[in-house]
């Protein structure tokens, strides 16, 4: 196992030739990955400004208030992620029960007079007048956990697979942080489990396991509607991407007028900051958890089919980085990533689309909001800096 | 994978992240696919859908055209009034469906609770007047009679009756210049239903929800002209409802104004003429039935004798046209349509259909005439006349002996014409008729524009009926079951005695058939308007015109859009010789004949007068129809009223009256220039200034 340790260029006159060397960083890191995520992220910074700068309500009248934010969390989470690559994912193998223990604590502050609860849900915590949604940090903090607990054994050669008692205690670990979702944002619930189901693949363990977590997810559904623990109008707003008059005034406009914006953008879309809907404000949420419906409306299918192409390569590559990984623990970060990306992506876009329910997730790297703005470059970050690990022949 | 051994990799890892990105790129198909669909597959639909969704439509109603009389006199205009109205939508989204509002505007305008909520319900077959029978979207009047105060307590406490709007509108009004109703001459308004919505959707005129439509008279006849076009603003809003911007918009267009041929001067003087000879004969004895005369309706016109142009049409009884506006009363309209109400909306003028009586002489004298009976030989006139064992007797059974035809029409002698008429039933072969019969009698009276509707430019006209040989056998097709079923009983009354005959004779023109037709009795029958264009026809010397209202429109700007000219329809067919013994024996009528009594004094030498009389027996048990129609150069007066008694008893007076008016005639015979209304013919449109506003030259002597 060659551990490669990143090192920073000490001396600025030899930078350029540090960078064009074969063996660089700047030949090691993946660009098209890169690349694919800033696009995102600058599409993101504009489609917010178009949904934004005419909510005087809640800016305040500053027209580029969202934007600005949107800017600086941008920044940090860049800056975050040329952290992570600096320092590397193995090195942070000692800091993972740390930022465990943080995320966890962070998860559980949100339930006291700290957090603040936006659209019904309990998920944020309000730090200096700055909010912060520790469930995100969760995400990130489940794939180290796991992938340190599952590939301990497997990467010390001490296994082919991971353990029964590894698998045991991940899943134990990631159990507590969706235990704490679970009651009150579905949404986030959601993506935690399916992280979960792609590590469990990803890591080799024996099929049976993920079979059985799904069998479990699937019986407690069953128990849920069955037990009636959730009301009438719960079940109502879930279906209601099936059915928008199920919950009209609710759930069911916001999906209905998603489905209007992005309708009737048609090939070419109405251009970027001509969309009548996102001018008139007829889409609840528009900046955070349905910003696809204002390409849709904006740039139409060739912008929001751009989207989805953006986010194809995203994935493709951090597929290919999973698959040239030199390890299992770097292998499960990156499936991880895969895990969570895609299955973020495809829910919120889904759900903007009209073919999943609506739950409150953001779109990695176009959404409004700061801590998944964060998260998501961490895990460009993490994936930058398991590609940088590989052995160049795999390249 | 050659470097599997190498990264420690299991190849079942390998397999499992191929599966992951199979997966992976399954999800992002179906974004893409979906994405496809809603945007490329039903993008239309969608983009209709936003449309629908951020524009607001702000319509400003147009202002209807003003109907004018001759002089530029407003017979129906626009006033703005306070339009208290309810919406049924929000009123329908209140817990109580807005009764307790409704309520509480009651109390504020001072009606009844119940009037107001009758008023706001929607009509259906079961739900009695009122009712609102426009589109439910629609707000609703409730009253256009709301005081200032009352619209701004309404304005002020909003909140208290949510749903309920006080507006300044324009809303219609029928001021009745020096007293001239014309009611059923100018129709009345109504709102428009949601199928005519529908209906007119495509068009260039599409009618919108809150657009009264013209429902009779000449608001029907010139709605396309009166209404004009709604100006529509779209603007662009936000889900707020605040305004972003402004989209296309079509401007408005007031409507035209329509400058008819009536003369509000005359036309008072002719209904209040009609009015009074009802009531006089309803205060008149009646010998023949031994009661007074029922004088239950009537109807009169005057006519332009070159133009054809309408100047005066009265219908009794009649009705104020103001009880449509702003929605009627339940008393109202019962009052107007219900079975007992004697259809005071009904224009007997040209609606009313009934035997001419002896007015119609003067077509048989035509046909007689054309079928080669000399107008100056004489004929007998007994004082009744048999056929087939049947007696058919003169007025009051008198008898003059041998007499011309002109002296026939003089002293409407029935049995000269019954002789002639059955003579030419014999010639056309009586009861086993020749191969194309000459039917001149018919075919006469079909020439002078009978038995089909003259074309006045106002609508639901009636045809009249000629009884020929089609329509008798047409009507003995329809009716033989039932007259063959009554002829099989075992029963022996009159109707059944009758119903054996025409069982089987029915189709067959009889004898008595034709005396009866020949003086306009039996089953003939005539509108007021038909018989007054036939006598203006013999007033200007043989041309048939269609009757018209209209006289031109004139756009809200000034622009004479449309100017209507006077409409020839033919030639009567009479020679000028024929023509010019009518009107001796029509003016002979006015001084010795049968109207002579009325007319006593009259300064024909200055304005000669001519008429015929008429006196129809109607069926059953009624009492009989009074006919006059009278002419001088100018103009034809007729006047009909039913069960009223004769032609010249009943309207005689009325008649001479509109006369002395119109030209300015003493009781005396004496002619004042400065007191006639209307001496000749108004041939000139009124003044129109340049801001297109259509200048009533107003009578000095009335200022």
């Amino acid at each position: 196992m060659s551990v490669h340790t990143l090192t920073l260029p000490a001396q600025r006159g030899n930078a350029w030739r540090r960078l064009s060397a074969r063996d660089s960083v700047a030949r090691r890191v993946d660009w098209v990955l890169l690349l694919a995520a800033a696009a995102l992220s600058l599409l993101g910074l504009l489609l917010i400004y178009s949904a934004t700068r005419n909510r005087t309500e809640i800016t305040d009248g500053d027209p580029r208030y969202f934007l600005i934010r949107q800017v600086i969390n941008l920044a940090v989470g860049v800056a975050l992620a040329l952290g992570v690559m600096w320092l590397g994912h193995h090195r942070l193998r000692g800091a993972v029960p740390l930022f465990f223990a943080f995320s966890m604590g962070a998860m559980l502050l949100v339930f006291t007079p700290l957090g603040t609860e936006i659209n019904g849900q309990r998920a944020w915590l309000s730090v200096a007048g700055y909010t912060l949604q520790p469930g995100e940090f969760a995400k990130v903090a489940i794939i180290l956990g796991m992938a340190l607990i599952l590939a301990a054994q497997v990467d010390a050669g001490d296994s082919e697979q991971p353990a029964s008692r590894a698998i045991w205690q991940s899943l134990a670990l990631a159990a507590a942080p969706l235990a704490v979702v679970v009651i009150d944002d579905m949404g986030m619930a959601m993506v935690l489990s399916v992280i979960v189901l792609g590590i469990l693949l990803a890591s080799g363990a024996p099929l049976r396991w993920s079979l059985g977590l799904i069998l479990a997810g699937v019986a407690a559904a069953v128990l849920v509607w069955t037990l009636g623990v959730l009301d009438q109008y719960q079940l109502d707003r879930f279906a209601a991407f099936t059915d928008p008059s199920r919950d009209p005034s609710g759930v069911g406009y916001n999906v209905n007028q998603a489905r209007i914006a992005i309708g009737s953008g048609g090939l070419n879309g109405t251009g970027l900051f001509n969309g009548t809907q996102t001018t008139g404000q007829f889409v609840p949420e528009q900046h955070t958890d349905f910003i696809f419906t204002v390409a849709g409306e904006e740039l139409g299918f060739l912008g929001a089919g751009g989207i989805i192409v953006l986010i194809g390569l995203i994935l493709w590559r951090a597929l290919r980085i999973a698959r040239g990984a030199t390890d299992l623990y770097s292998t499960i970060i990156a499936a991880g990533i895969v895990a969570w990306l895609a299955f973020q992506s495809f829910e919120n876009i889904g759900m903007a689309l009209g073919i999943m329910p609506v739950a409150g997730v953001p779109l990695p790297f176009l959404s409004y909001g700061g801590t998944a703005m964060f998260v998501s470059w961490i895990a460009i970050g993490l994936l930058q800096s398991v590609s940088m690990k590989r052995p160049l022949s795999a390249a | 994978m050659t470097n599997i051994p190498e990264t420690g990799r299991t190849s079942r890892i390998t397999i499992r992240l191929v599966v992951i990105q199979i997966l992976v790129f399954s999800l992002l198909l179906t974004l893409g696919g979906r994405l496809w669909y809603l945007q490329i597959r039903q993008g239309d639909e969608f983009a209709a859908e936003a449309a629908g969704n951020h524009v607001q439509q702000v319509v400003q109603p147009a202002v209807r055209g003003s109907i004018l009389d001759a002089r530029g006199v407003p017979l129906a205009d626009n006033e703005t009034r306070l339009v208290v109205s309810a919406d049924r939508t929000e009123l329908g989204s209140l817990p109580d469906d807005g009764e307790s509002v409704l309520a509480d505007l009651a109390e504020l305008l001072g009606m009844p609770v119940e009037e107001v909520t009758n008023r706001v319900r929607l009509c259906d077959a079961e739900t009695p007047q009122p009712c609102w029978n426009g589109s439910p979207y629609q707000p609703i009047p409730i009253t256009d009679e709301a005081t200032t105060q009352q619209a701004l307590q309404i304005r002020e406490r909003a909140e208290d009756f949510p749903g309920i709007s006080a507006e300044p509108t324009a809303v219609r009004r029928y001021p009745s210049p020096d007293g001239a109703n014309t009611a059923q001459v100018l129709g009345y308004l109504s709102p428009v239903t949601d199928e005519e919505v529908a209906e007119t959707e495509d068009t260039d005129a599409p009618l919108l929800r809150s657009d009264q439509i013209g429902r009779s008279g000449l608001e029907r006849q010139y709605d396309s002209y009166l209404r004009g076009r709604a100006g529509v603003t779209r603007y662009e809003v936000d889900k707020f409802g605040s305004v972003l911007g402004e989209s296309e918009s079509e401007p408005g267009e007031a409507g035209a104004n329509l400058i008819t041929t009536i003369d509000s001067r005359v036309q008072a003087v002719v209904e209040d003429e009609l009015a009074q000879a009802i009531e006089t004969a309803r205060d008149t004895h009646d010998d023949v039935s031994g009661r007074n005369f029922e004088a239950d309706s009537g109807a009169a016109i005057v006519l332009e004798n070159d133009t054809g142009r309408v100047v005066a049409m009265a219908s009794a009884p009649d009705y104020d046209p103001n009880v449509w506006v702003g929605g009627i009363s339940a008393n109202e309209y019962e009052r107007l349509t219900s079975e007992d109400s004697d259809n005071p909306l009904l224009n007997r003028a040209i609606q009313g259909q009934g035997p001419p009586g002896s007015t119609f002489k003067v077509i048989t004298t035509t046909a007689a005439v054309n079928a080669g009976y000399d107008f100056d030989d004489t004929y007998d006139c007994s004082s009744s006349y048999e056929v087939g064992g049947q007696e058919f007797r003169n007025f009051e059974s008198s008898s003059y002996g041998p007499i011309t035809l002109g002296r026939a029409i003089e002293v409407s002698c029935n049995t000269v014409f019954y002789g002639i008429a059955h003579q030419e039933w014999l010639a056309d072969g009586g009861t086993d008729p020749v191969d194309n019969p000459d039917d001149w009698l018919f075919n006469t009276a079909h020439d002078f524009g009978l038995g089909e509707p003259t074309g006045i430019d106002l609508p639901n006209e009636a045809a009249g009926r000629i009884p020929d040989r089609q329509w008798k056998q047409d009507y003995w097709e329809a009716n033989q079951e039932t007259w063959c079923e009554i002829a099989d009983s075992d029963r022996e009354d009159y109707e059944a005695r009758i119903a054996r005959e025409n069982c089987t004779e029915g189709m067959n023109m009889r004898a008595g058939d034709m005396l009866n037709f020949s003086i306009g009795q039996g089953d003939v029958l005539v509108t007021p308007i038909q018989l007054a264009t036939v006598y203006a026809a013999l007033g200007n010397g043989g041309t048939l015109y269609t009757p018209t209202v209209g006289r031109a429109v004139v756009a809200a700007d000034g622009e004479v859009v449309e100017e209507f000219e006077p409409q020839p329809n033919g030639q009567l067919p009479a020679d000028d010789e024929t023509i010019g013994n009518l009107r001796d024996a029509t003016a002979a009528v006015m001084t010795t004949g049968s109207a002579a009594w009325r007319f006593g004094g009259w300064p024909q030498s200055e304005i000669p007068l001519r008429g015929k009389t008429g006196t129809a027996e109607a069926s059953g048990d009624q009492q009989t129809t009074s006919w006059l129609a009278t002419y001088s150069e100018d103009y034809t007066v007729v006047m009909t009223i039913s069960q009223a008694g004769t032609g010249s008893g009943a309207s005689g007076p009325a008649v001479r009256n509109i006369w002395e008016a119109i030209y300015g005639v003493g009781e005396d015979g004496s002619i004042d220039q400065d007191a006639a209304l209307l001496p000749e013919p108004n041939r000139d449109l009124p003044e129109i200034d340049e801001n297109g506003t259509i200048i009533p030259q107003r009578d000095e002597r009335n200022e």
